[in-house]
């Protein structure tokens, strides 16, 4: 638990300086920084199929930011630290090496069944649930969560068309926008 | 004639549709209903219901579909279906935790069987019926002003 304390604290460190800091940049890349946190802190709650999910989304979001908020392309800096700037890139890639060595021993070997989970669900479905069909007995009892997920997604997702096309708000001087049959 | 034809399609569309367009919706709610028990559920269920008004607006024009189901009761459906989801899976903490299968099992393969999961179905069936049939009336009866003086 210490480490889950470490990354909310992290966390909220990031989120204040993101708010506090007056480039725009930066609170771009604080806000990053607080999206990788909560990603980890899904690791760490055992969760490991949402901290994919939050790491891709972050990452996207991230590019999209920084490309929103760059007025114009970043120079390359060629002079002045350049040694520092080069060692410090030598020191990033060698951690990640590193990690990433000691992450990849520890992951089973390729091909190997890992359905652990999967065969629980096929052998306990039907007596725990009582649903013959196993699919639904997946969706709406034990990954529920993920239905409800779902369910908000295309909630929000009708709220976002009707926001879109509706009357007001969508009028320009030139053209008028009329719902019929109202 | 011709006032029939500004109001839909042909009347040999129009007699197809009113021979299928129950049929349809039945279809629809039996998948619903047996979500537990056979392939489909509440998503598969709630589109096909939602099709068959579309169905009957494509044929019959949007009086008679949105006389059938008003805009109003569509949005209420929508929202009704979201909230009997969640509220089925606050329930479970009436007796333990979030999305509690509370009611009794039952006997499997039967219709009255497996707990919350057949309630689920309905809640998500209405949701995404009405939540599909929603979009598809608020891009049916948007209309430009440069369109309808053409």
């Amino acid at each position: 638990m210490l480490e889950l304390y470490i990354l909310l604290i992290f966390m909220i460190l990031g989120a204040i300086i993101a708010i506090e800091v007056k480039d725009m940049l930066s609170s771009v890349v604080a806000v990053g920084a607080v999206g990788l946190g909560l990603s980890m802190a899904f690791l760490v709650l055992k969760a490991p199929d949402l901290a994919i999910t939050q790491l891709v989304v972050e990452i996207l979001a991230l590019i999209i930011l920084i490309r929103a908020t760059l007025k114009k392309d970043l120079p390359f800096s060629t002079s002045g630290r350049w040694l520092f700037n080069t060692l410090v890139t030598i020191g990033f890639i060698a951690v990640f090496l590193f990690a990433a060595w000691k992450c990849l021993k520890d992951i089973p070997e390729f091909g190997y069944p890992t359905m652990r989970v999967a065969s629980t669900y096929l052998k306990e479905g039907l007596p725990k649930t009582g649903a013959a069909n196993i699919v639904a007995s997946i969706i709406l009892d034990y990954r529920a969560y993920d239905t409800l997920g779902e369910a908000t997604v295309l909630f929000t997702a009708v709220i976002g068309v009707l926001a879109i096309v509706r009357r007001i708000g969508r009028k320009k001087p030139g053209e008028t926008v009329k719902e019929e049959n109202e | 004639m011709s006032r029939e034809r500004e109001q839909g399609m042909t009347v040999i569309v129009k007699t197809i549709t009113r021979l299928t367009v129950g049929l349809i919706l039945l279809y629809g709610i039996y998948i619903l209903s047996h979500g537990h028990v056979s392939p489909g559920g509440g998503f598969a269920g709630g589109v096909i219901i939602a099709l068959s008004f579309v169905h009957l607006m494509l044929a019959y024009g949007k009086e008679v579909a949105l006389g059938k189901l008003p805009k109003a009761a569509t949005f209420f459906f929508e929202s009704m279906g979201a909230l009997l989801f969640l509220g089925i899976a606050l329930f479970g903490f009436t007796s333990g935790y979030f999305f509690l299968n509370f009611i009794s099992k039952g006997e499997p393969f039967r219709l009255f069987s497996a707990g919350i999961i057949p309630l689920c179905n309905i809640a998500i069936s209405l949701k995404v019926g009405a939540g599909l049939f929603a979009i598809f009336i608020a891009l049916v009866l948007l209309r430009f002003e440069s369109e309808n003086k053409e």
